[in-house]
């Protein structure tokens, strides 16, 4: 299957189960809301090497936060459900309470699963924080130096998916940078996916395993240009010198689904021999994503 | 499906009518409507003696002319909703837990004292004690949220243990009270005295007050809650002006005598 010049290879993205949840983040300004999203998603681009995967979802004007203030969605994802409290409460706590003028909301309402943050981060006001019961939400404000820092008692949270991904196989390192950056901006758009890895692109995929026993993932040396000649099990063709890969966590399979087609259609340009995924032979991850079925899907 | 009772003869005494509410009267056939009894002062009597009944009986109820006399309406409610196209008399929706009023007209004394849940809408003005604790009761208004558009009398929230009360016209003398927790918002001016004794909770206000001597002055802050709590009133029907939504207020903590941990806001630009 071709779109346009570029190759689509029949294969599939592997993605797994992961437990997700919306914050959303308002400031005085845009400035502060973003500060606060940017330092809440450091070092959480993927949970080999990080506690959780969380990453900036979308800008959100004043008429659609709770304050009527600007305002961001964050996406956090945790591999368990049990381990979603303490990531929220730490980055909640470490990144957002502590960003000047900024509030911190529940961004799943309705969510069937809950799990407590505003009721523990309570305690850093040492007895001086307050509450206020809006309906059926209860929210906390802590006294902090610039007035108060309001923060929603409970957050929502639900079945997610992580590890959706795009490999785009360039010929020249300049074209797929484009091209990775084209299906990003694309990508960006669908709502409940975020991209977690720098502006959306990540070039150090990795397979499972390693020669080395401490390690538990490696470079995915298949898809590494410099070793073509070395590695018996390469996957690039002779005129491939660049490869870089979109991975898109969601809130659902349909959202990864919907980002990932519209990541296809976006970085097939010139300069792209093949549009690939990553996966692990079907054996580890609960969700198959077929390109070739993504593209039938959409035909008219 | 709704319930329709029109008032055909007005009351000479007080006229005591829990059973108007949607959850007692929804499983009532229309001939039993007519037969339930209410207290024509000390005077049991059957409803059919003052109202004409309509429609059919669900979970809402309305109901029809001037019910100035007619007290504890909606006493108790727990589900459904009860419309008043009028005047109504004291014990409004008193101890209700769920469902929602809505009173087209003034309320008398005592709305909602010592409710649960659920909400009160008065579209006019309302009496002494809205939300408060009955005379002898540790605790008033422990959930649910009252709206009077127009002013409210005294006592407003007295000893108020959760929920909200937004007053959108003056308040008389000491709104909460005594209160221990949650909400009260004056858009008027309010009466002396305000907050005494009030051990934790919110009093906000948009207009200058006397403040007791019991308070202490705070700061000048934007507080954000506000933001939620009246963008909220804004939007059932309360009319705040948009300034006072973003805008900035100065912060009262007290009553000394108490707990100091309640606060009073002022809406200062």
């Amino acid at each position: 299957m071709k779109i346009k010049s570029t190759e689509i290879i029949d294969t599939f993205a592997e993605a797994f189960k992961m437990w997700g949840t919306r914050v959303i983040i308002t400031g005085e300004s845009r400035k502060w809301a973003l500060a606060a999203a940017r330092s809440m998603t450091g070092l959480a681009t993927s949970v080999i090497g990080c506690t959780c995967v969380a990453c900036v979802e979308r800008d959100l004007p004043p008429e659609s936060t709770p304050d009527r203030r600007p305002g961001v969605s964050v996406l956090l994802f945790t591999p368990d459900k049990d381990s979603m409290g303490k990531r929220l409460l730490d980055r909640v706590g470490q990144c957002v309470m502590t960003c000047p003028t900024t509030a911190c909301y529940n961004g799943l309402e309705g969510a069937e699963h809950t799990v407590n943050v505003g009721g523990l981060l309570r305690y850093f006001g040492d007895g001086h924080q307050m509450s206020k019961r809006l309906g059926d939400r209860r929210l906390w404000r802590i006294p902090v130096m610039d007035g108060e820092f309001l923060v929603d008692e409970e957050f929502g949270l639900q079945p997610a998916v992580g590890g959706g991904n795009l490999l785009i196989l360039g010929k020249t390192a300049q074209a797929t940078l484009r091209a990775a950056a084209a299906a990003v901006r694309t990508m960006q758009e669908t709502e409940g996916v975020i991209l977690p890895f720098p502006d959306g692109v990540v070039r150090s995929g990795s397979k499972v395993g390693s020669r080395y026993k401490s390690l538990i993932a490696s470079t995915n040396d298949p898809y590494c240009p410099t070793l073509k000649g070395v590695t018996e099990q390469t996957a690039l063709p002779p005129d491939i010198n660049c490869v870089l890969e979109i991975v898109i966590d969601g809130l659902s399979e349909e959202a990864v689904r919907r980002a990932m087609h519209a990541g296809l259609l976006a970085a097939a340009r010139p300069g792209i021999r093949q549009l690939s995924a990553g996966n692990y032979g079907g054996n580890l991850g609960q969700f198959h994503i077929p390109l070739h079925e993504l593209l039938a899907e959409s035909a008219p | 499906m709704s319930l329709e009772l029109t008032l055909h003869t007005a009351p000479e005494v007080p006229l005591e009518a829990e059973i108007l509410s949607p959850d007692r009267l929804q499983s009532l056939s229309p001939a039993a409507i007519e037969k339930a009894r209410v207290m024509h002062g000390n005077r049991p009597l059957a409803l059919a003696e003052f109202f004409r009944i309509g429609g059919q009986p669900g979970d809402e109820i309305h109901l029809h002319g001037d019910l100035a006399r007619v007290k504890h309406v909606g006493a108790g409610m727990s589900a459904g909703r009860l419309v008043i196209h009028g005047d109504i008399g004291a014990h409004l929706g008193a101890g209700m837990s769920g469902g929602e009023i809505r009173v087209e007209g003034n309320a008398g004394d005592w709305v909602g004292p010592e409710m649960r849940g659920g909400s009160i809408f008065v579209a006019g003005d309302a009496g002494h004690m809205v939300g408060a604790a009955y005379r002898g009761s540790a605790m008033g208004m422990l959930g649910g949220e009252i709206i009077i558009t127009g002013r409210a009398g005294n006592e407003i929230g007295h000893a108020m243990r959760s929920g909200s009360i937004a007053v959108g016209g003056d308040a008389g003398d000491f709104s909460g009270v005594n209160m221990l927790a949650g909400t009260i918002v004056v858009c008027g001016r309010a009466g002396n005295r305000t907050g005494a004794g009030m051990k934790r909770g919110s009093i906000v206000l948009m207009s200058e007050a006397e403040i007791l001597p019991t308070f202490s002055y705070d700061c000048r802050y934007h507080p954000v809650i506000l933001r939620l709590c009246l963008s909220r009133l804004a939007d059932k029907g309360l009319s705040v002006d948009a300034a006072c939504i973003k805008g900035e207020y100065e912060r009262y903590s007290g009553d000394a005598i108490e707990l100091n941990r309640g606060e009073i806001l002022i809406y200062k630009s």
